[in-house]
């Protein structure tokens, strides 16, 4: 292995500092990381999957199975990186994987001597019995396999760098920037559509980088490049994948915006993930060579043919001396050549027994020996191949004659081409099978957005790959609405052509079938034939079961090398041709992908949107400690210096009964419900009736679903003759809403009503306490008497001059108001409040002593409304209006819910120091505490007005239990209480305080 | 990932939507007192293979519930109308 002293597409100018293991590679500006360990003479790149056998670089692209590295430190650490699409940078450091203590000493590699012990099905083999109760045992032990048998560690740093997300709609998208994707965005982008042109490498020009520079194809390449590059029509993204095609033809790109650079520069996002929605699309994702199957196929020193001569090529790399090239088709004379011509001694067997004459001529003149009809059967060499063993084989790939060893550093391998078909399978299902390629291809509609063009249609010849490309791209244009001329296409270059042969030797076997010594089919899961052998041998026929039994095609690589190869062996076994045994289904993504990427901003604080009281800042300012409730912040208590959350809220609770508190409530939902017929629209979806509703008065309502459970609470007042203002609780406003816009707009499309949020347009204050109606007079013009304003109506009236409406309800169980503020005033009616309120003792509250005041009023909220309580469940039956339907009226009076011994709400008071958990189970006094017991504590507080902690709770056949003294088990906590069950009211249960 | 063209809004992505059920079956009306036309309303459902239609709720545009047509098999997606615009035999 050695760099040459001229070619590639390197800048020798630009030497970089690279780092393996501690140790410096040559490396230079344009080589990937595998370029530069084969430039420095690095062999062993990384330890396999499960047995723990050295591996080398085995590819030069997407499809690498072996030569996966930890790449970079710290934060920004990542494992299972590809070193064949990895592009180097000054300052890269890496180090290998799954080996320990090192590379070459590998404790691991003792599993290659047990490998009988961990052939196909393993796990589901060895991880059952033999003893009772042996799970817990076997998961240990699975600790220890798993830490053995492994990919790279991950890091649990968090990810220092952004992504970002991009939406973007184009007329043709082409995936590729191969030959045929460059004369598909040709054509099309000279048509006038808007193009993207997408390709995964950092420069256009797919398999024409692996040919030398200046060479026809590659000025074919610049040419049409710079065509493209000057058209603001066409948008080209390189170290761009797509990985993912969708339904209504949206695509999924992933931008490696920085992965070249150390770390991100000028504030750019380390990737960007493009959603593409393109009225046509040409799928331009050409082929991935295929490896033979033998012996040792996975020693260091086995690469795949064209690998060898991109590397040469592209990097001016050049393998190995002594190289044997072992194919089954044409194209791996080119590698062949290329390689002689470079000075290595190159040896080809080719498995066919004949081969065109003009292709040995050929060979002839590069100094290439052919054998024709030989194989090789086996590889040989410790760390790396030192040798062959070849032999005479049949059309079947059997060995037919004496065996030859022969030295060797590297062997080229190529068993054919497999089209990436990976996206438009995704797209569409599962491939057809050309029996001319015997592959498997697309089969794309004439109606389908999603075009193909080129090697991924197996196109034999270079000019019709580019004719092909040209016209899918004029057509795809066509399709999409641009009407321009396409022009010409551009001559094709002189090239290899890759004609069909359906009955390709994939393998290379002894006499009776087997292979001689591990051939592996999968590199990256350590898949062998024998493991194949073994599952059809054990009665696995479905492609699908065998992929999972044998864990084959489900490494990080997804089977790119390996899916054939496995399909093969399998219609072998069982004495069918490959299409009969079908093939697995391709799913997103095409390349394992960043979850950063996928995530985008969308993360931490900008996980969802926060919304925000008007009233939010004053409460920041003022110390108060914010809660989550849902997508909303909310005040959950004010602490005095140092209090902790239980003395807030106790002293918090207590003040609002004493003197007067006011709260933030503005989360409650608010919907405008308007029109003549919202009267009987409310008569319908509340369970009690709503046509004697006054101007000027509100009314608490319930609401069920249509399966007869409890949805939702709240009061709606009636401004007007045809206005109503509903509230919900703060968790259901969006649920609500959509639900009446539902019924509207379907079922009850003759009733004139309109619903809006206006949710945000009010904010709203509660201010509740005995001196309520003493502070609000002060600082309003409004009379608000008890004769005047009784519980359930309110008043429009002005207050720090602005417009309010005061609603008199309670919800403490205190003389209570609601005020309701548009939005852009609420903080100064609060501060005006707060000023006004020094005189009044008056306190702000947050919503854990909102929480205490309504459970000791025995009103339901959040936790007991939560979906399986039914009005009856939560004592609420006696508001069900008899005489009307609304929704759920009818299945609300199922047999099953009308059993008496449903959990009903209760109350608990809890004996001792110590408050109830929710979600607590309740046991009976005596008795096993087993099983999902009687019942269980759905809200708890400690109760400043009772001088004890209560609860509220669902209890089996609760109302005959008042006076029961039960158990209330917390098994998380490990922990029991009594408490004695009573009535849910435990506070002025005949509401003196709220009417006075 | 489907794309929904609201008869209001014109063709926007999937995020903006959500699915709300079954758009064949028809609610009963308000004074229908027997069981069973309510069980079946809430609970009973085909589950076909092909063609279908749907109420989708544009609760990220113009708040609007939609009669979709969509195919459970390819994802494919049809017509698309308001609700209010699709007559139920009943009502």
């Amino acid at each position: 292995m050695k760099r040459l002293e001229t070619g590639g597409r390197i800048d020798r100018e630009a030497p970089l500092s690279v780092s393996f293991d501690g140790t410096a590679l040559s490396a230079f500006q344009g080589d990937t990381l595998s370029a530069a360990m084969l430039a420095s003479g690095v062999t062993v790149v990384g330890r396999s999957f499960k047995y723990h056998r050295p591996r080398g670089v085995y590819a030069a692209g997407v499809e690498e199975p072996n030569a996966l590295v930890h790449l970079r430190d710290g934060a920004r650490h990542e494992p299972n990186v590809r070193a064949t699409t990895t592009e180097v940078f000054d300052g890269l450091t890496c180090t290998s994987q799954n080996a320990w203590p090192n590379l070459r000493y590998d404790i691991g590699a003792v599993n290659n001597l047990f490998s009988r012990f961990l052939s196909a099905g393993f796990y589901y083999k060895t991880f059952i019995g033999p003893f009772r109760n042996s799970t817990r045992f076997w998961m240990m032990c699975e600790t220890f396999i798993r830490k053995a048998a492994g990919m790279g560690r991950g890091t649990y740093l968090e990810d220092p760098d952004s992504y970002e997300k991009r939406h973007v709609h184009c007329d043709v998208l082409v995936i590729g920037g191969g030959a045929a994707g460059l004369t598909a965005a040709l054509a099309a982008g000279r048509a006038g559509a808007r193009v993207i042109l997408v390709e995964q490498d950092s420069e256009l020009g797919g398999a024409i980088l692996s040919d030398p520079v200046g060479s026809d194809a590659d000025n074919w390449r610049i040419s049409v490049t710079k065509e493209l590059g000057g058209m603001d029509n066409v948008q080209i993204l390189t170290r761009t994948t797509a990985v993912g095609a969708y339904d209504s033809d949206t695509f999924v790109l992933i931008e490696r915006v920085s992965d070249h650079l150390k770390a991100p520069e000028n504030h750019q996002p380390r990737q960007r993930f493009w959603q593409v929605h393109a009225k046509r699309a040409v799928l331009a994702s050409g082929a991935i060579e295929r490896p033979l199957i033998f012996g040792g196929n996975d020693k260091p020193g086995v690469m795949l043919a064209h690998a060898a001569r991109s590397y040469l090529n592209r990097y001016a790399v050049l393998v190995g001396d002594t190289i044997i090239v072992a194919t089954n088709n044409d194209t791996a004379y080119q590698a062949a050549f290329d390689l002689g011509t470079a000075g290595a001694n190159v040896t080809l067997l080719d498995a066919r027994q004949s081969v065109d004459a003009a292709l040995l001529a050929e060979a002839k003149g590069a100094g290439v020996t052919v054998k024709t009809g030989h194989g090789v059967l086996a590889a040989h060499g410790r760390g790396r191949v030192s040798a062959v063993e070849i032999a005479p084989i049949d059309a079947g790939g059997r060995a037919t004659g004496p065996i030859s060893r022969v030295p060797c550093d590297t062997l080229a391998i190529s068993a054919g081409w497999t089209p990436s078909v990976h996206l438009w399978t995704q797209r569409h299902g599962k491939p057809g099978f050309d029996d001319a390629s015997a592959l498997f291809l697309a089969a794309p509609k004439e109606t389908d957005a999603l075009q193909t063009a080129g090697s991924v249609n197996a196109v034999e010849t270079l000019e019709e790959v580019i004719t092909q490309g040209f016209a899918q791209g004029a057509e795809a244009a066509k399709q999409a609405g641009a009407d321009g001329a396409a022009g010409i296409c551009p001559a094709a270059f002189a090239a290899r052509d890759w004609p069909h042969d359906p009955d390709v030797i994939w393998g290379v076997f002894t006499r009776d079938g087997k292979t001689k010594g591990k051939a592996f089919v999968d590199l990256q899961h350590d898949v062998k034939v024998s493991d194949i052998d073994q599952a059809h041998q054990e009665g696995y026929v479905s492609v699908e079961h065998l992929k999972r039994y044998t864990t084959t095609g489900m490494a990080t690589d997804q089977g790119k090398l390996s899916n054939m190869n496995a399909l093969s062996r399998m219609a072998e076994q069982r004495g069918l041709r490959v299409p009969e045994v079908g093939t697995t289904t391709f799913r997103p993504p095409f390349i394992p992908t960043a979850i950063g990427a996928l995530v985008g901003h969308e993360h931490g604080q900008h996980f969802r949107p926060t919304r925000l009281s008007p009233m939010h800042q004053w409460h920041v300012e003022h110390g108060a400690k914010l809660t989550q409730a849902g997508a909303w912040m909310r005040p959950w208590y004010y602490p005095q210096s140092g209090e902790t959350l239980t003395a807030a809220y106790i002293r918090e609770a207590a003040h609002a009964r004493e003197h007067v508190g006011i709260i933030d409530v503005s989360t409650l939902g608010k919907i405008a419900v308007q029109g003549p017929d919202a009267a009987e629209f409310l008569n319908r979806i509340y369970v009690n009736g709503w046509k004697t509703l006054q101007v000027g008065r509100l009314r608490y309502g319930v609401m069920l679903r249509e399966d007869g459970f409890v949805m939702d609470d709240g009061a709606t007042a009636r401004l007007g003759e045809n206005d109503y203002f509903m509230t919900t609780t703060t968790a259901n406003a969006a649920k609500v809403l959509g639900f009446a816009e539902h019924l509207l707009q379907t079922a009850w499309k003759d009733l004139r009503v309109h619903v809006t949020t206006v949710t945000d347009q009010w904010g709203t204050i509660a201010v509740a306490g005995p001196k309520a109606r003493t502070l609000l007079s002060k600082v309003s013009d409004a009379d608000l008497n008890r004769e005047a304003v009784p519980n359930n109506h309110f008043v429009t009236a002005t207050i720090a001059d602005s417009p309010v409406r005061i609603h008199r309800m309670s919800y403490s169980g205190e003389l209570a108001y609601e005020v309701y503020i548009p939005a852009g005033f609420a903080t100064r009616v609060w501060e005006r409040l707060i000023d006004a309120g020094t005189e009044f003792d008056l306190s702000p509250y947050g919503t854990e002593a909102m929480g205490a005041l309504r459970i000791e009023k025995g009103h339901v909220a959040g936790p007991e409304i939560e979906g399986r309580t039914t009005l009856k469940d939560l004592g609420l039956e006696g508001f069900a209006a008899s005489k009307k339907p609304f929704v759920g009226s009818v299945l609300r009076q199922r047999p099953v819910l009308d059993d008496p011994t449903r959990p009903t709400l209760v109350g608990l008071e809890i004996e001792g120091q110590v408050g109830a958990k929710a979600g607590s189970l309740l046991f009976p006094l005596q008795g096993e505490t087993q099983g999902h017991g009687d019942g269980w504590v759905s809200s708890t507080t400690y109760s400043p007005a009772l001088g004890k902690y209560i609860a509220l709770g669902l209890l089996n056949n609760g109302k005959q239990r008042l006076g029961e003294t039960i158990r209330v088990v917390n098994f998380v906590g490990n922990e029991t209480l009594q408490a004695k069950v009573t009535s849910h009211h435990f506070f002025d249960p005949e509401g003196e305080r709220q009417n006075g | 990932m489907i794309r929904i063209d609201c008869p209001i809004c014109g063709l926007r992505t999937e995020t903006e939507f959500t699915y709300g059920a079954d758009a064949t079956v028809t609610r009963p009306a308000m004074d229908e007192t027997a069981t069973q036309p309510w069980v079946d309303y809430v609970f009973n459902r085909d589950n076909p293979r092909g063609w279908h239609l749907e109420y989708w709720h544009h609760v990220q545009g113009c708040r609007q519930w939609l009669v979709l047509e969509r195919n459970t098999l390819t994802h494919e997606v049809g017509s698309c109308r308001l609700a209010r615009e699709v007559d139920h035999e009943a009502s």
